[in-house]
């Protein structure tokens, strides 16, 4: 039986924790995924869980007792945010290189300079080129189902890829939201027994675990990698189709909103898409005939399906929560506008960054976006490819 | 020695023949220099022995007798750390050939 429980994102995330139990959890508190620690610290300490519970000097030490622990043969996670996730970055590539499933919550926040602990995606987003599946979502509840598939997707012995989900900083992390807790059996049985892949711990066998490559050998391992997270696609749809079957919420790689008659289209990840329903609702209501696409796996990236489902949109806005300095456009937009590149009739898109250092996106800010593809859509014409919601200018 | 495509490889960069660093024959970097082992001035401090990064010391019977050109890479740290009154281990030059077998 599934009941109902008043949580807030990082409480979310640590109540899945306590059902799946993982074996090693490694983490640094940062805001404002401390309360994820925390929490665990604390089950840890009244006996609810049974896993090592790691408090090492720093983040990039986290990911390294993460490295070690899953290289051991352990199923293993960590919490963190913004500059810890920086810290643990050339540890992330070694994750992903030596395929070991670690699971990471990563609550969305800014990175230095200036110092800013609100929510924005420059973390994660600089994170892309990792090796992780990168899962977002938009609200607490999307955040502790997506924390449960992440094991099943990233431990499936096809894909063995570290994948971290990612949820709001504040605007998730710390919302009160009456979600819908699993049993913890059932939660135990849909995520199962972990299956380790040649476990340093087992002696039987003698093999070396991240050798040195040379010239000969470094490419043929990293094209062996790439593999790994071009089989999850298959695995993230049946596990998101499972997970729907058992608790009555299914997943896909995007969530399509009043999308069917759309001509205009407003594409936004995580917390920003709850907000961007609204405004679809009351533009919707003038007789504005526009939808809304929320992302929820950025990689591997489903570049086919989103593609399909906005090939014939007039006009579309990719909104990202972060910016590319020098890049032509944002990550999301430039991974969107090429992916509609090969499509003889596809829309216009343009890009705009929101919502930088947790600044608020509004549903006025959303129909100001609208407005804009209006424009586009009517005249055939976009003025501006690249521009800024609600910054002072 | 037929290397694999990265269809063949082991997950994770795993590598199941483990110890094969054996193969890797380390004295092909030898750039012009090489130690020469003079028995006769030899205490059997074991220093060379120690310091070698290359594990190229060659011992039997509990004693250095020589250094193991397949893996010496010419580094130098032997002799320069041979206590000896007179060295016993000193560099000589040597004609620059690659070794066979040798991966890099």
């Amino acid at each position: 039986m599934s009941t109902l429980k008043t949580l807030n994102g990082n409480q979310t995330i640590a109540e899945a924790v306590r059902q799946i139990d993982p074996d090693v959890l490694a983490a640094y508190p940062i805001t404002p995924s401390t309360a994820i620690v925390e929490t665990i610290a604390k089950f840890k300490a009244d006996g609810l869980i049974t896993g090592e519970f790691v408090c090492p000097e720093s983040e990039h030490s986290a990911m390294s007792v993460c490295i070690g622990s899953a290289s051991a043969g352990g199923r293993v996670m960590t919490a963190t945010a913004s500059q810890g996730l920086a810290l643990m970055w050339e540890m992330l590539y070694i994750a992903a290189g030596l395929r070991l499933p670690i699971i990471a919550a990563i609550v969305n926040r800014s990175l230095s300079a200036p110092i800013n602990i609100h929510g924005d995606h420059s973390d994660t987003m600089g994170a892309r080129d990792a090796g992780w599946i990168q899962i977002y979502s938009e609200n607490c509840q999307e955040a502790y189902d997506n924390f449960i598939q992440a094991f099943r997707i990233a431990e499936h012995l096809d894909v063995r890829t570290p994948t971290l989900v990612g949820l709001d900083g504040f605007i998730i992390s710390h919302s009160m939201e009456v979600i819908q807790v699993e049993d913890d059996q059932i939660v135990k049985e849909f995520v199962g027994e972990y299956q380790p892949v040649y476990p340093l711990l087992d002696t039987s066998r003698k093999f070396t675990v991240g050798p040195i490559d040379f010239t000969d050998y470094y490419f043929e391992h990293k094209r062996n990698q790439i593999e790994g997270i071009e089989n999850a696609p298959p695995v993230i749809e049946q596990v998101g189709k499972e997970f729907g079957e058992k608790f009555g919420r299914a997943y896909g790689f995007f969530e399509e909103y009043r999308m069917d008659d759309a001509e205009t289209c407003i594409v936004v990840m995580s917390s920003a898409a709850g907000t961007c329903k609204d405004a679809i609702d009351e533009l919707r209501e003038e007789g504005k005939r526009i939808g809304l696409l929320k992302p929820r796996v950025f990689r591997p990236f489903p570049d086919k399906k989103i593609a399909e489902a906005l090939k014939n949109m007039n006009a579309v806005a990719v909104l990202d929560r972060c910016s590319s300095p020098g890049a032509f456009g944002a990550p999301l937009f430039t991974e969107i506008r090429n992916a509609l590149y090969d499509y003889d009739q596809r829309p216009k898109v343009v890009n705009y960054v929101y919502g930088l250092g947790g600044r608020d996106i509004r549903v006025e800010h959303f129909k100001e976006v609208a407005e804009e593809l209006d424009k586009i859509a009517g005249t055939g014409k976009v003025e501006k490819i690249y521009s800024y919601v609600n910054l002072r200018e | 020695m037929k290397k694999e495509t990265w269809k063949e490889l082991t997950i994770g960069t795993i590598n199941l023949d483990a110890g094969n660093s054996v193969k890797n024959l380390t004295g092909t970097w030898r750039s012009g220099h090489k130690p020469e082992f003079i028995a006769d001035n030899c205490i059997q401090c074991f220093f060379c022995w120690l310091y070698c990064p290359h594990f190229a010391i060659l011992v039997e019977d509990e004693e250095v007798i020589g250094i193991n050109y397949d893996y010496c890479t010419g580094c130098g740290m032997c002799a320069e750390e041979c206590p000896s009154k007179e060295k016993s281990i000193v560099m000589v030059k040597e004609e620059i050939k690659l070794a066979e077998g040798g991966t890099t």
